[in-house]
């Protein structure tokens, strides 16, 4: 087993923020997606998407600056920037759900080799549980890239051949940012892109139920310079 | 013409039985009815159905009438770990849930109010969403059937309203609001500031009056300000 650190949630952050382009509008949902838009690749504009409506979002806003009528997802007060446009909760699902955003990223509990992804309940937990905006913006994204921690916190693997937990949607993930590694669903299932930093590819299959297909040098993951 | 102004928010819901089927805007603290939330706790009516987002936070939004168990049955789409009192009736198997997706939750009302019986979407095919409910593969891919959500009542917050009703919203406190505007058979809003008719732009009128039944200034909270 490999001694070297885990990513933290912000250099996972860090990496999936490499996946923005100038110009896309994106959805970040809850959880380490949620940290990206702190890290946005100097000199290009991304508008975030917003499932209560917003096209536009920008930084929370500052302490006495905060308008309680612009809240994100998360009830926080934001600002928007300059472009921005509100609209009504189900023109925002429109977008998510049409295929009209260009990328969408959200935190999972599971995700399976055939894309399958699981990110609302966790069988057992207290509560009723909550469903949220998450399978509108999972089954019509355009691309979804899911961000989390390669293992749960007592050290159950997340990258599954099939999901145990109830799904949020089937065949849905195109790839998975942890704080081991990036990883491609592919048809043959699992594709190894990178490692962190001071990490093999046969250590990073030791935390990991699915096959992980190498094919070649793994480069170790590149964090965004900010 | 028909008088759609009410003196008061207690007025304003003073007919609502018990056993009615209510949608609730907001969403994330802003564009809830809070004071109409408020006014109905106080008149009383129980066996209430919510069909809304969450399910409050505390004691605030809808809190209050779980904790004074008003509500015997929710649609939601995501009721919320901080809406502790229906947590609390939802332990004690009190009251019963049907968790929706979000978006779907917005096309079934969307769909009541429209005219349409009904339509297939991806989202929920494959999870609990699509348990007893009919699939259909539709171009190749997995759907699911979903009917649509009328109510008898909505309890809507918009920022301004000229006297016959068109409404307007105020950033994200639009929400869920001109959704359920067009999908109940009585649509209540209380606003924040009434004025007269001719005076809101035509192209900027998001909820055309048609869809309004009774209006009424409150003045009281218009958002939670703090979790």
């Amino acid at each position: 087993m490999s001694s070297r650190p885990k990513l933290t949630r912000e250099q996972v952050a860090a990496r999936a923020a490499l996946e923005l382009r100038d110009g896309d509008c994106v959805n970040l949902g809850w959880g380490i997606p949620n940290l990206v838009s702190n890290f946005v690749p100097a000199g290009i504009t991304v508008y975030f998407h917003s499932e209560n409506g917003i096209l536009g979002m920008g930084p929370r806003a500052q302490a006495g600056e905060e308008d309680y009528d612009v809240v994100d997802a998360m009830k926080v007060p934001v600002t928007v920037i300059p472009g921005a446009s509100f609209f009504d909760q189900g023109t925002a699902h429109l977008m998510s759900r049409g295929g009209h955003l260009d990328l969408s990223m959200l935190g999972g509990l599971q995700v399976a080799e055939n894309g399958d992804f699981a990110n609302w309940k966790i069988p057992g937990a207290k509560g009723s549980g909550g469903i949220g905006g998450a399978m509108d913006i999972a089954t019509g994204a355009r691309r979804l890239i899911v961000c989390m921690e390669h293992e749960t916190k007592e050290g159950a693997p997340k990258l599954v051949r099939r999901c145990t937990y109830p799904l949020t949607a089937l065949a849905c993930v195109k790839r998975v940012i942890t704080d081991l590694s990036v990883v491609d669903v592919t048809p043959d299932g699992f594709l190894l892109r990178e490692v962190a930093p001071g990490w093999i590819p046969q250590e990073v299959q030791q935390h990991t139920e699915a096959r992980l297909i190498v094919r070649g040098e793994v480069p170790e993951i590149k964090l965004a310079s900010r | 013409m028909k008088q759609k102004l009410c003196d008061t928010v207690d007025a304003a819901v003073a007919d609502v039985p018990s056993g009615a089927r209510i949608f609730f805007g907001g969403f994330g603290g802003a564009g809830f009815p809070n004071n109409l939330i408020q006014a109905l706790d106080r008149q009383g009516a129980s066996e209430l159905t919510a069909i809304t987002n969450n399910c409050g936070s505390g004691d605030g939004e809808l809190g209050i009438l779980f904790k004074h168990g008003r509500i015997r049955s929710v649609i939601a789409s995501f009721p919320g770990p901080h809406a502790r009192h229906f947590q609390d009736l939802y332990a004690a198997g009190k009251i019963a849930l049907e968790l929706v997706p979000q978006g779907i939750l917005c096309e079934r009302i969307r769909a009541a109010g429209a005219g349409i019986y009904g339509f297939y979407a991806a989202v929920g095919a494959g999870t609990p969403v699509a348990d007893g409910r009919e699939e259909r593969v539709i171009g190749g891919r997995r759907t699911v059937f979903y009917e649509p959500l009328a109510a008898e009542f909505a309890f809507i917050k918009a920022w301004k309203a000229d006297g016959l009703g068109n409404l307007i919203y105020r950033k994200t406190a639009r929400n869920f609001n001109p959704l359920m505007a067009v999908a109940a058979k009585t649509t209540i809003v209380e606003v924040e500031e009434i004025v007269s008719v001719g005076s809101l732009d035509p192209e900027a009128v998001v909820t055309p009056f048609v869809f309004v039944h009774r209006i009424v200034q409150a003045r009281g909270i218009h958002n939670v300000v703090k979790a």
